[in-house]
């Protein structure tokens, strides 16, 4: 057994909890999750059911913790794990995966599939079974500061561009601001006005806020390659920042998976709970409507509708608060098919979006978006999520779809007082 | 000689194992430990648990349309199995006279008949789903398929049991139970147990983050 492999079998013994092993436990195999997973529904090829991405994690918990398992690995009955099995897997779960956890909400056994799928990322990450993209976006993320190479000085560039296209000043490195902004590189280098959009809204609506130059990125190649350690350094740097700044609260952007990394799975990293708060953009900007801080000078009037970051809403429980901006600014909002906690994802998170040899993959899947879409026939598409943005761009140009997109936070902006 | 043997000894050694492996599994899947949460939690863990070892008793309507197979035949067979199993006239015999010391009305034969019907049929179509579906033939293990033959073999000398009138019918009957009860801890029949710990974790983490799975 080479020495990757061991270390991968070694980790993914480590991933076993009481959870896990609840979760492995009761499944029954009844394929319910497939029917819940666009990379199943879209394909229709049975080896993206869900549960099916988990099996290196049930084949390592079956011959090292159950007793018939041993028995039959003792007997010789079972196959051990081989580099080949990780290779298979290794495209199961990141080429077809994007790690919505859509079918976490329909197993009958309420097993968190998504949960264990992350585990196995754990198992082929520490055995070197990593897409070649992702690990290029890590290495990047760790010397540069950004997965998509963006340094400090490139913010700042972004940041005197957006100055002067709105003519007010960014606040930058402001000790004791109540708000840190975090920016994923994808919207600073795809959607740079978004940087303006909050500027605007956060002086209109007198908040206190900072970026910083120390440490702007919020997304987590780590937690998307399945690396704990990178994603407890990316997490803590975001920490650092904010304690140096002495802020009260860090916001999360436009942006899922940054939003669930931050928010809720880097304390868990960094073993520590926070000095501070730590919100999604759409919370904060809820909290200021529900407070009258918002005022719109006119509405949006075409046929809006949202597509829910599955990081946000399914995973993140931020599902109220786009709607009731929606409501405010959009007479003409109206609701996907499936939405919320049963959205479908973009295709793009989890990382496939950064793996470009999924590129193929990700627009098969783009199906069943097109179909909500099509069905609905909205001509804008509302998102909080730059990644879903850009997932859904790219989506709607391959399938020559003539809807635009727009974060919500944008869109406030063009429509305050 | 093999009635005394398998109401006896096999008798006494099924049950030892049956509830010695299910006091070890629960012990085994609790003894790591789960991580404690640091995050600030938006919800109560321990209500979202509670949720979400009702709510999936119920299938989200959004996919209830592409899983009613399962869905039916699933309710079929389990409510089909509980019903049996508690009201059969023999059983609720067996539980006053040998482990409780009391007993309940029975269901009459022709709803026996008809119960165990409809357990039959549910049983079959879900074996028959997980052998012609393609995922369900790809995810599914032997022990999916010794488990749901054990069941149907159980069922099945039950149901030839049922007036007891040949000692022979009812140790078959009886042999099966046990054999079913070895079984049982160190397979997936576990999910008769475990499903609640597993809709509990779920639950739970789904209910931090303020979402009602």
């Amino acid at each position: 057994m080479s020495t990757a492999l061991e270390r991968g079998i070694e980790t993914l013994k480590g991933q076993i909890d009481a959870r896990v092993e609840s979760y492995l436990s009761s499944c029954v195999h009844c394929g319910i999750c497939a029917e819940a997973c666009l990379f199943y529904t879209e394909t229709g090829d049975a080896r993206y059911t869900p549960i099916y991405k988990t099996e290196p994690l049930r084949k390592v918990w079956q011959q090292n913790y159950t007793l018939t398992g041993k028995v039959a690995s003792a007997l010789g009955w079972s196959k051990p794990m081989t580099e080949a099995d990780l290779s298979d897997w290794e495209e199961l779960a990141y080429d077809g995966c994007s790690m919505c956890g859509r079918c976490s909400m329909v197993c009958p056994m309420g097993i968190d599939i998504a949960y264990m799928i992350r585990k196995v990322k754990e198992g082929l990450a520490a055995a070197g079974f990593i897409p070649e993209g992702l690990q290029e976006a890590g290495k990047r993320a760790l010397e540069f500061g950004s997965p998509m190479g963006l340094t400090s000085k490139g913010l700042l560039t972004a940041i005197a561009s957006q100055e002067k296209e709105i003519g007010m000043k960014i606040p930058l490195d402001v000790e004791g601001a109540d708000y840190l902004c975090m920016l994923s590189s994808n919207e600073v280098v795809g959607y740079p006005e978004f940087i303006g959009s909050i500027t605007r809204i956060f002086d209109k609506a007198g908040v206190s806020w900072t970026l910083s130059s120390d440490y702007f990125e919020a997304t987590n190649t780590g937690v998307q390659i399945g690396d704990s350690k990178i994603a407890a350094e990316l997490s803590g740097r975001i920490v650092a920042a904010a304690i140096k700044l002495k802020v009260k609260t860090v916001i999360s952007p436009e942006c899922g998976h940054a939003y669930t990394t931050i928010r809720w799975d880097a304390p868990n990293f960094l073993k520590q709970k926070f000095p501070f708060k730590v919100v999604h953009i759409m919370e904060l900007l809820d909290q200021l409507r529900s407070e009258g801080r918002l005022k719109m000078k006119d509405s949006f009037n075409a046929k809006v509708t949202y597509h829910d970051p599955c990081n946000i809403s399914r995973r993140g429980g931020v599902i109220d608060q786009p709607r009731n901006l929606l409501n405010m600014v959009a007479p003409n909002f109206e609701e996907m098919r499936d939405h919320g906690d049963m959205n479908w994802c973009c295709g793009g998170g989890g990382g496939v979006s950064s793996n470009e040899r999924a590129e193929p993959m990700r627009l098969k899947v783009f199906d069943v978006k097109k179909r909500q879409l099509d069905e609905l026939q909205a001509t804008t598409i509302v998102t909080a999520c730059s990644n879903c943005r850009h997932m859904l761009e790219d989506g709607l140009d391959h399938n020559q779809m003539q809807q635009e997109t727009i974060g919500i936070t944008e869109l406030i902006a063009a429509h305050m007082a | 000689m093999i009635a005394q043997l398998v109401d006896g000894v096999f008798w006494n050694i099924a049950v030892a194992i049956f509830l010695l492996g299910i006091a070890w599994r629960i012990f085994a899947v609790f003894r790591h430990g789960a991580r404690q949460d640091l995050a600030e939690p938006r919800g109560s863990a321990a209500s979202g648990a509670i949720h979400t070892n009702w709510s999936r008793f119920i299938p989200r309507r959004e996919i209830v349309a592409k899983i009613n197979l399962h869905v039916i035949a699933g309710y079929m067979f389990h409510l089909g199995l509980f019903i049996l199993l508690l009201f059969a006239a023999p059983h609720i015999k067996f539980a006053q006279d040998h482990v409780l010391g009391f007993g309940w009305p029975a269901m009459p034969h022709w709803a026996f008949v008809v119960v165990s019907q409809i357990a039959f049929a549910g049983l079959l179509l879900l074996w028959l789903q997980r052998v012609l579906h393609p995922v369900t033939r790809l995810i599914s293990r032997a022990d999916d398929h010794i488990s749901t033959i054990l069941v149907f073999v159980v069922m099945l000398t039950g149901c030839m049991a049922l007036f007891e009138s040949y000692t022979g019918l009812r140790v078959l009957h009886r042999f099966s139970v046990e054999l079913f009860m070895i079984y049982f801890p160190f397979s997936s029949l576990m999910h008769a147990i475990l499903f609640a710990s597993s809709r509990g974790y779920t639950g739970a983490f789904f209910s931090v983050r303020g979402v009602k799975a």
